[in-house]
């Protein structure tokens, strides 16, 4: 009696077992769905992979423009949404083996160097971007370029802003217009702290925005000309010093998550738990969609400097969207691709839709899009985002992204910024550490 | 003919074994075969692969990284096999008490947790032992005036969430090896022992453990290869492959990373070439240290 119910529950459970993987891969994986925007039945199929769901938004809305303006070349998009690691891992197997690509596909900036190893299996859409070449902001092409040929579609400037919740500030008796360098922003986040309890800002352990932005405003990179990783230079040194002495004067502390754009961060800083953040543009998207309760308080400024005069932010992040060597009709897929990411109507709808600043700079001045008063990130910020895009226009430095720098994101985003701002240890031996396991893992 | 050929005696056997002689070649010694090949390559995956001798070995052997990861792995290995042989054990001969009022309840509930998808248990430990005061365990933690513990940035406090996880998912497997074992033990024993006056814990030591011991055997080589191998948990439970200062890293998890996120396919087959001596070290010693392998007296 005993054995059968032995055996009746194995079965059992490994039914169960089977059915518990199955539907763990489908539901940690793909979702995809197809995007008609009106066309026709001879029209082509486009596969597009991404791993943001709001850029699917964006292609519908192009899609559909396309496909009015283009009758007789009309395409339908099947959109598919991954995990970020994910999609990033799979596309590179795909199109490094030649099997499975899609036709259109995005990757983050920070993978980007790893999709131009050796000989790129991307196409190059010189001759699409040309028409927008003059009207788009040149560095972000830079981003995805190899050896002369541009290979993805940039999304965003990605200027990094200063973020301040002013219902903290307000209770504290700051204002945060006057905070220019990085000592009113002490002062500032130590009245904070010392009327409120709640911190000023964040120390960031997993994302290099904050170091970024440091080195930035000292016109120094995480690599020299020749793409060689120099992270331990006195620069960076300086800019985490100044960061570690926030620190230990209670303005910032580590967050859950370790840096803002993560979920756990998003709680925090609902709840009001932090005063300030430093993020590129486009954390006003995680604004609205993550922390509500934060609507009508958030007030957006430049980033504090070192000295005063230096430059007040750099383009963090970005997203480049690029054609792949097996697509099914490479032109017309690398034409809609320009269409959709670099046309001016392009870049109108990717502030509308998705609250980026654009790479058309064009669109930064045209108020009736800007300031359009029925606009989400319009109504839910304090000052208006391109007043404050437009003031620090021309300090807008590039950070470079090179073949060492998926590596140099690793180690200083898993090891060293943890072993400074978690366990105390010195700045400068941590990033001496640093270098030397970069070189290491570069070998 | 053919019906001589297929009744056989001689033949029989071989015609039982192929299915799994065939599937242990395609799937088992042909990927091994080439992953040897390839540690001894550079791989891009696509564009070929040429020879480049001891050179991923050499990487490796001074590769601070990979040190890290295989300290990990065996030091989750070893924990999990302090934790999870003597307490499954321990639960087994509870359960299997005749007395024992709603033991089937509590057979299926500890074996529950094993049919959970690893994705959706990560995911939820990970949550448990977030850093924030609201988070489950630091909530508790509250009650007795310890401040809030960020488990998931320290080694010792990433492996309490790590081994919590592995000993909530793995107990009521070990504990369904061990009453099958337990089965297979007469009464009569027991009921003997009773008689000459031998006490429940001289019971346990004598009897219990000693007719256990094959199945014991066989838990701890699977503890070992499992927990040597695994992957999974650690990647759910830092939501990604990359835990701060590595503390969550294994050896498989370095493995995917080379192979799979940087495209290094010939380093991570010596990766995975290393990991496979390992395991069949540890396993090899173990095996004969127990006597698996002296002739049946």
């Amino acid at each position: 009696m005993n054995r059968k119910w032995l055996v009746g529950l194995l079965v059992v459970s490994l039914a169960l077992f089977a059915w518990g993987c199955g539907k763990s891969s489908s539901s940690s994986g793909a979702k995809s769905s197809v995007l008609e925007g009106g066309a026709g039945a001879n029209a082509t199929e486009l596969e597009y992979w991404t791993f943001v769901e709001l850029h699917g938004q964006h292609f519908q809305k192009m899609l559909e423009k396309w496909n009015a303006a283009h009758p007789d070349r009309q395409i339908k998009l099947k959109v598919t949404v991954m995990p970020y690691d994910d999609m990033h891992n799979k596309l590179s197997i795909a199109v490094q083996t030649g099997v499975g690509a899609p036709d259109i596909a995005d990757i983050e900036v920070g993978k980007f160097p790893d999709f131009l190893k050796g000989t790129p299996q991307l196409e190059p859409l010189n001759d699409v971007v040309e028409p927008y070449k003059d009207t788009i902001v040149k560095s972000r092409l830079d981003l995805y370029s190899k050896d002369g040929n541009i290979y993805g579609a940039p999304t965003h400037v990605g200027a990094a802003v200063a973020f301040y919740n002013t219902e903290i500030l307000k209770e504290a008796g700051v204002d945060y217009k006057s905070i220019v360098t990085w000592d009113d922003y002490k002062k500032a986040g130590q009245q904070v702290y010392e009327k409120t309890g709640k911190y000023m800002g964040t120390a960031d352990t997993s994302a290099l925005w904050q170091s970024s932005i440091m080195l930035a405003q000292q016109g120094k990179d995480f690599t020299d000309d020749a793409g060689n990783p120099v992270v331990n230079s006195p620069e960076l040194i300086k800019g985490l010093s100044i960061l570690k002495d926030l620190q230990k004067s209670n303005v910032i502390a580590t967050i859950a998550g370790g840096q803002p754009d993560t979920e756990e961060a998003y709680g925090e800083f609902n709840q009001g738990n932090y005063a300030s953040m430093m993020m590129p543009f486009w954390m006003m998207s995680r604004f609205i969609n993550y922390m509500p309760d934060l609507s009508g308080k958030i007030a957006i400024a430049p980033i504090p400097v070192i000295e005063k005069g230096m430059p007040r932010s750099y383009g963090g992040g970005g997203t480049g969207t690029v054609v792949t060597k097996t697509a099914k009709d490479v032109q017309l897929a690398k034409e809609f691709v320009a269409y959709a990411k670099l046309s001016l109507d392009a870049n109108i709808e990717i502030w509308n839709t998705l609250g980026f600043d654009p790479v058309n700079q064009d669109v930064w001045s045209m108020k009736d899009v800007t300031h359009n008063p029925d606009n989400k990130y319009v109504k839910y910020f304090i000052n208006n985002p391109f007043d404050v895009l437009n003031e620090i226009k021309d300090e807008i430095r590039l950070i470079k992204s090179t073949p060492a720098s998926p590596t140099i994101n690793n180690v200083l985003g898993t090891v060293t910024l943890n072993e400074i701002f978690e366990d105390g240890k010195d700045v400068t031996q941590a990033l001496n550490e640093a270098q030397k396991q970069i070189e290491e893992q570069l070998k | 003919m053919i019906g001589r050929f297929l009744y056989s005696q001689k033949v029989a056997p071989y015609v039982f074994v192929l299915p799994f002689v065939l599937v242990f070649l395609v799937f088992w010694i042909y990927p091994l075969a080439s992953a040897l090949e390839m540690s001894f390559q550079k791989t891009t995956l696509g564009q070929g692969a040429h020879w480049i001798g001891w050179d991923n070995y050499a990487k490796l052997a001074g590769d601070s990284v990979f040190r890290k990861a295989v300290a990990n792995s065996v030091v989750y290995m070893a924990l999990t096999l302090v934790i999870l042989i003597p307490f499954p054990m321990l639960f087994a001969v509870w359960i299997n008490n005749k007395s024992l009022w709603g033991r089937e309840f509590f057979k299926s509930s500890l074996f529950f947790p094993a049919l959970t998808s690893v994705v959706v248990a990560g995911t939820i430990f990970r949550l448990m032992f977030g850093e924030m005061q609201g988070s489950l365990i630091n909530s508790f933690l509250g009650l007795f005036g310890i401040g809030p513990v960020k488990f998931l940035k320290e080694q010792a406090t990433g492996f309490v969430a790590l081994l919590s996880l592995a000993t909530w998912r793995w107990t009521g497997v070990n504990i369904l090896y061990f009453l099958a074992g337990l089965k297979n033990i007469p009464d009569e024993y027991y009921e003997a022992a009773a008689i000459d006056g031998a006490s429940a814990f001289q019971r346990f030591t004598r009897i219990t453990m000693p007719l256990l011991k094959p199945t014991t055997i066989y838990v701890i080589t699977i503890s070992v290869y499992g927990g040597l191998a695994m992957f999974v948990e650690s990647m759910m439970l830092w939501n990604g492959n990359n835990s701060p200062k590595n503390i969550g890293l294994t050896i498989v998890g370095y493995l995917y990373r080379q192979g799979i996120e940087k495209n290094e396919l010939g380093y991570a087959a010596a990766v995975g070439i290393v990991l496979l001596v390992i395991t069949m070290a540890i396993n090899l010693v173990q095996l004969t240290l127990t006597g698996m392998f002296r002739k049946e007296d």
